[in-house]
C-alpha cells in the first residue's frame, strides 16, 4: 500500500502526517492527530456524525481520503470553540437542550455553522433542509432546530474565521 | 400518601452538566479510547441466513503478516470456557437453545459471528476478514414466524423441532370466554408490529484488556447495564466475577439495544484473554443492522367483545413473536410480561387474555428496544379501539373517554397482574383535545373531504410501565429459578458521601446512555440536602469498580428507581446528621428539623447547625454522640413496590394525498404525565426523541428480508430513520400526577413518546383513508403502501 506524506491545517494548526492511500480523513483526524470530535456513525455519508469543514465547507470526512485533503484547511468541532470560549452555536445547543447522547452533535454543529455562514437568517424549513444529512436518534430534532434558530437570532451564527 | 415538597433543584430546567464536553468534542466514547499495544478485531459473519458450516479455512488470514490471530468456536472450546450466552429472563416452558460466541457447525441468521480476525490495525483486520474462507452448505430458510410454526417448516434448533421457543399467557381465559359468549358484537383487528432496527448513532463495540498476572479482565463497552455485563461475562468466559471490571464510557445512544449481552462483545474479551493484549472491536453500520438485536417483530391478532352500549367487555390478544435465529440474551421479555401487563391500557376492561407464541426464524434475534413490549401492547389496543369506534360510528375520543379508569379507582388492578399507581387520564385527554382544537379539526376534516382532501386525526391514550422494578418481578421473569444462569434483579443502589467540606459525592447504579441522568440525579441530591448543585459530584454505575453495585438504565428506570435509591441514602444521611446536630444543640433528635441545608431546633431557628458543620464534625469525630461511627455516608438498596405508571394522550393530524398516497404530518400534540418532573427540559427532550421513533415505526422504518433471509434494509441508504425534514414541529404539554409510592413522586418517562406516537400516527393515517373504506395499512405506512391501500379499496368496492 502506498504511503503519502501530507499536510493538513487543522483548526488553524499545520500538521504533517503519513497516511496510506486508503486512510479516510476521519481516521486520519481521529487516530493520527487525536481530534476525536468527529465521530463515525455509518462510514457511508449518510449520518453526518463525521462532518467537518474543509476549506470552510461542511463535508463528511468518512468518505474522503486523507490524501484528498492534502494542503487544505480542516475545521473540526474542537476548532469551533472550547469551554472557555464557546461558539454561539455550542451555547445554543446547550441552552436549548439540543443534544442527548451527543454523538451526532459535533456533526450537527459543523453543518449548522456552514449553514449560518451561507445564510445567517434561515427559517425553520431551511434549517431542517440543511441538517437533513445529519441523523440524530435521540432528540427528535425539535431542539436542534430551536438551537440553530436561536444562534441565528443572535446574529453571530457563522464562525468568523 | 407521601407529600412532595419541591426544593430549589427539582423542577428546575437547568442546563445539563454533561453537555460542555459533548459540544466541544471532548466526550470519550468507546472508539475514542486507545491503549498501548492495542490490537484490532473484526468479525467474519455468516453471509447466509441458514447453512451448515462445512469448513472454516483460516490459513490465509493467519499467514497475513499483520494478522495476530484468528479465533473460531473451536478455540473457545479448546479454551474450556462455555462461550454460550444464557437467557437473562427465563419463562417457565423455555428450552434453552445455544447462543454461542461463534457459530458451531451451523448458522441461523445472516450476521452471526463465525470467526474473528485480530490484527495490528483496523484496516488490516477488516481486509483480512475476506481471507477467511468459510464453506457453507445452504439449508432451507424460513423467515416468517407464522410459517416457521407450521409442521413442514425447516427446524432451526433440534431441541425444539416445532421452532417454538416458548409460549406465554396471562389473564382471565374464562372471563374472556364468557364476555365473548355474552357479547352483542365482536370486533377483530390483525396487523404486524414490524421489526425495527435500533440504530443508536454510536455503533456497539468493546475494548478489552487482560492482565494475566492478576487475572484482571477490564472491558470497556457502551453498556446500559455494566453490572449485568460483568455477571454474564463471568459466566460465559468462566472467569471470577470479582476479577472483571466493566466500564462504559460516554454512550452514544442505546434505547435498550445496548443492554443485551451480545456474542461479539464477549468474543472481544475472549480475544484479549487469549492474547494478553488489549483488543478493540468497533461495529460497522452494516454490522449494526445485522447484528444488533432488532425491536418488535410481532404478528398480532386482537379481538374485542362489546355489549349493546358499545362498551368493551372482553379483550383477547394473540401474538406470534419473531425471535430470529437464536434467542438473544433478553429474547424472552418482549413477547411475555412487557406486552401482557399493559393490555388494559387506560381502560377498564373487565376481562382480558393475552397469549403469545415465540417462534424461531432465520432472521436477526429480537431483543429489547425503546418501549419493548409496551409499545406493541399499546399500539394493538389503541388501533383496535379506533377500529371499534369506526365500526360503531362513535367519535374515537368519546369512545375512549367512556372506558377510562377514573381518578378515584387508583390503585387500579387490571386483572393482568399489574396495578396502576395513580392517574388522571381524562385530564390529559381533555388537555390534548383542547390543544388540538379537536372539535374544529373534525369540522375541518369534513369540509376538506368535500374538496377531495384527506385529513386524518389520530389519537392514542397510553400508559408506560416505567421504572423497571420491583425485585419480585424477577420471579415472574424467571431470574430466580434454580437453573437461572443470571442471578440479577431490579432494585437500585446508591451511596451518598458528604465530605468534611460539605460537598457531596453520590454514586448510583444506573448507567444512562446519554439521557442526562448525571444532571437529574445531581438535582435530586442538591434539592434534598439543600446544597448547591455545583457542590455535587455524581457517578453512575458505568464503572463497576467505582460504584459499589447497581442494575443499570433500562425500562425508564433511572429517575424513578435510581432517584429513589438516592433519596433513601439521603434520608439515612439526614438521620445521622440529625443525631449529630441534636448532640451539639443539646436537644433531642425528635426536636431537630432539617430544611435548606440547616438543622435547627423546632421553634428555635437560632439554635442551628449547617450540614457543612455537621459534615466537618463527622470527619473530625471528636465530639460525636457516644457509640457513633465517624463519617457521614450512607448506602441503600431501593426496591420499589411497583412500576410507576406514566401516561398521556397524543393527537396527530395528517393529510394524505389521495392521488399519490403521500402522508404529510400536519400537527403533533402531546400531553404527558410522568408525575413530578426533576428537570422538565430533560423530560421534554426524552418525549420528543421517543416521538421521532414512534413516527418512524408508523411511517418509515422496518427491517425487510427476502425469502432467503437476506436483510434487504441493511444500510441507511435503504432503511429510513426519521430525519429533520421528516419530522414535524411538536406541541407538547404535561399534567402532573405524582406516583404515590415513589419517594420523589416521579414516574419513568423515557419511552412514553415512542409508545404513544406509533398508534396515534397510524390511527391518523387510517382515519384519513376512511372515505376510501380502508381499514388498515400495514406499518410502516409508506406512501407506496398507502397508495396501494387506496387503490385496493377502490377496486374492491
Ligand atoms: S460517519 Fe460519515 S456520514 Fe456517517
Ligand atoms: S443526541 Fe444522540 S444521536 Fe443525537
Amino acid at each position: 500500500m502506498a504511503r503519502h506524506d501530507i499536510t493538513l491545517t487543522v483548526n488553524g494548526k499545520e500538521q504533517s502526517l503519513t497516511v496510506d492511500s486508503e486512510t479516510l480523513l476521519v481516521h486520519a483526524l481521529r487516530e493520527e492527530l487525536d481530534y476525536t470530535g468527529p465521530k463515525v456513525g455509518c462510514q457511508s455519508t449518510m449520518c453526518g456524525a463525521c462532518t467537518v469543514q474543509l476549506d470552510g465547507d461542511p463535508v463528511k470526512s468518512c468518505t474522503l481520503f486523507a490524501v484528498q485533503a492534502d494542503g487544505r484547511e480542516v475545521t473540526t468541532v474542537e476548532g469551533l470553540g472550547d469551554q472557555d470560549n464557546l461558539h454561539p452555536l455550542q451555547e445554543s445547543f446547550r441552552a436549548e437542550h439540543g443534544l442527548q447522547c451527543g454523538y451526532c452533535t459535533p456533526g450537527m454543529l459543523m453543518t449548522a455553522d456552514g449553514l449560518l455562514e451561507e445564510n445567517p437568517d434561515p427559517d425553520r424549513e431551511e434549517i431542517r433542509e440543511a441538517l437533513e444529512g445529519n441523523i440524530c436518534r435521540c432528540t427528535g430534532y425539535e431542539n436542534i432546530v430551536n438551537a440553530v434558530e436561536s444562534a441565528a437570532a443572535k446574529g453571530e451564527g457563522g464562525s468568523d474565521d | 400518601m407521601t407529600e412532595f415538597t419541591e426544593g430549589e433543584s427539582i423542577g428546575d430546567a437547568m442546563e445539563r452538566r454533561e453537555d460542555l464536553e459533548l459540544i466541544t468534542g471532548h466526550g470519550d466514547y468507546l472508539d475514542d479510547l486507545k491503549r498501548p499495544g492495542m490490537l484490532y478485531a473484526s468479525f467474519v459473519r455468516s453471509e447466509y441466513a441458514h447453512a451448515r458450516i462445512e469448513d472454516i479455512d483460516t490459513e490465509a488470514a493467519e499467514a497475513h503478516e499483520d494478522v495476530v490471530a484468528v479465533f473460531t468456536h473451536e478455540d473457545v472450546e479448546a479454551a474450556g470456557v462455555p462461550g454460550d450466552i444464557p437467557q437473562i429472563y427465563r419463562v417457565p416452558n423455555l428450552t434453552e437453545t445455544e447462543h454461542l460466541l461463534f457459530a458451531r457447525e451451523r448458522v441461523r441468521y445472516q450476521g452471526k459471528p463465525v470467526a474473528v480476525v485480530v490484527a495490528e490495525d483496523r484496516y488490516t483486520a477488516h481486509h483480512a476478514v475476506d481471507l477467511v474462507d468459510v464453506n457453507y452448505e445452504r439449508l432451507e430458510t424460513v423467515t416468517d414466524p407464522v410459517e416457521a410454526a407450521n409442521e413442514d417448516a425447516p427446524t432451526l434448533h433440534e431441541e425444539r423441532p416445532d421452532n417454538v421457543a416458548f409460549t406465554w399467557g396471562t389473564g382471565d381465559e374464562e372471563g374472556v370466554e364468557e364476555a365473548f359468549e355474552a357479547a352483542d358484537r365482536t370486533f377483530s383487528f390483525e396487523y404486524e408490529n414490524q421489526r425495527i432496527v435500533p440504530n443508536a448513532l454510536e455503533p456497539r463495540g468493546a475494548l478489552a484488556e487482560y492482565d494475566p498476572y492478576d487475572e484482571q479482565l477490564t472491558v470497556h463497552t457502551p453498556s446500559q447495564q455494566p453490572f449485568l455485563h460483568k455477571t454474564m461475562m463471568a459466566d460465559v468466559l468462566d472467569h471470577p466475577e470479582r476479577k472483571i471490571r466493566v466500564q462504559a464510557p460516554n454512550i452514544g445512544g442505546g434505547f435498550g439495544s445496548k443492554s443485551m449481552v451480545y456474542p461479539d462483545e464477549v468474543a472481544t474479551a475472549f480475544c484479549a484473554m487469549q492474547l494478553h493484549q488489549p483488543v478493540k472491536w468497533i461495529e460497522t453500520r452494516g454490522e449494526a443492522f445485522q447484528a444488533d438485536e432488532h425491536g418488535r417483530g410481532q404478528y398480532v391478532e386482537a379481538e374485542a367483545a362489546v355489549d349493546e352500549d358499545g362498551q368493551m367487555t372482553g379483550l383477547r390478544v394473540r401474538s406470534t413473536a419473531d425471535m430470529g435465529g437464536e434467542l438473544g440474551s433478553k429474547g424472552c421479555l418482549a413477547p411475555s410480561t412487557t406486552f401482557g401487563l399493559l393490555l388494559s391500557g387506560q381502560y377498564e376492561i373487565p376481562a382480558i387474555r393475552f397469549d403469545s407464541t415465540a417462534v424461531y426464524t432465520n432472521r436477526t434475534p429480537t431483543g429489547v428496544y425503546r418501549g419493548v413490549g409496551r409499545a406493541e401492547a399499546i399500539c394493538t389496543l389503541e388501533r383496535l379501539v379506533d377500529h371499534i369506534a369506526r365500526e360503531l360510528d362513535v367519535d374515537p375520543a368519546e369512545y375512549r373517554r367512556n372506558h377510562l379508569v377514573e381518578p378515584d379507582q387508583f390503585p387500579y388492578e387490571t386483572g393482568l397482574g399489574s396495578t396502576y399507581d395513580s392517574g388522571d387520564y381524562e385530564k390529559a385527554l381533555d388537555k390534548a383535545l383542547d390543544m388540538a382544537d379537536y372539535e374544529e379539526l373534525r369540522e375541518r376534516q369534513a369540509e376538506l373531504r368535500e374538496e377531495d382532501r384527506y385529513l386524518g386525526i389520530g389519537i392514542s391514550c397510553f400508559i408506560e410501565s416505567g421504572g423497571l422494578a420491583p425485585s419480585s418481578l424477577s420471579e415472574m421473569f424467571g431470574m430466580g429459578l434454580p437453573d437461572a444462569a443470571v442471578k440479577s434483579s431490579y432494585w437500585e443502589s446508591s451511596t451518598i458521601r458528604v465530605h468534611g467540606s460539605g460537598e457531596v459525592t453520590a454514586y448510583v447504579g444506573t448507567a444512562s446512555p446519554g439521557t442526562g441522568v448525571e444532571t437529574t440525579h445531581s438535582q435530586i441530591v442538591a434539592d434534598k440536602l439543600g446544597i448547591d448543585v455545583d457542590d455535587v459530584s455524581l457517578y453512575e454505575g458505568t464503572d463497576t469498580d467505582k460504584v459499589p453495585d447497581g442494575t443499570g438504565s433500562v425500562g425508564s428506570r433511572s429517575a424513578p428507581v435510581g432517584g429513589g435509591a438516592i433519596k433513601h441514602s439521603i434520608d439515612k444521611v439526614v438521620q445521622k446528621a440529625t443525631e449529630i446536630a441534636a448532640h451539639h444543640l443539646e436537644a433531642s433528635p425528635e426536636d431537630v428539623e432539617f430544611e435548606d441545608g440547616e438543622f435547627f431546633v423546632s421553634g428555635a431557628p437560632g439554635r442551628s447547625m449547617s450540614l457543612q458543620a455537621i459534615a466537618t464534625e463527622s470527619q473530625v469525630a471528636t465530639e460525636l454522640p457516644e457509640d457513633m461511627e465517624p463519617g457521614l455516608e450512607a448506602t441503600s438498596y431501593y426496591d420499589p413496590e411497583n412500576f410507576t405508571w406514566a401516561f398521556g394522550t397524543h393527537v396527530v393530524v395528517v393529510e394524505v394525498d389521495g392521488e399519490t398516497g403521500e402522508v404529510d404530518l400536519v400537527d403533533y400534540i402531546g400531553v404527558d404525565d410522568c408525575g413530578v418532573q426533576i428537570n422538565p427540559q430533560v423530560v421534554e427532550g426524552q418525549i420528543q426523541g421517543g416521538i421521532a421513533q414512534g413516527i418512524g415505526q408508523a411511517l418509515f422504518e422496518g427491517a425487510v428480508y427476502d425469502d432467503n433471509g437476506n436483510l434487504l434494509t441493511g444500510a441507511f441508504q435503504d432503511y429510513t430513520v426519521p430525519k429533520t425534514t421528516l419530522m414535524p414541529d411538536l406541541t407538547l404539554d404535561s399534567t402532573e400526577t405524582p406516583s404515590p409510592h415513589n419517594p420523589l413522586g416521579v414516574k419513568g418517562v423515557a419511552e412514553s413518546g415512542t409508545i404513544g406516537a406509533t398508534p396515534a400516527v397510524a390511527n391518523a393515517v387510517v382515519d384519513a383513508l376512511e372515505p376510501f373504506g380502508v381499514e388498515n395499512v400495514e406499518m410502516p405506512m409508506t406512501d407506496k403502501r398507502v397508495w396501494h391501500a387506496i387503490r385496493d379499496a377502490e377496486e374492491g368496492s
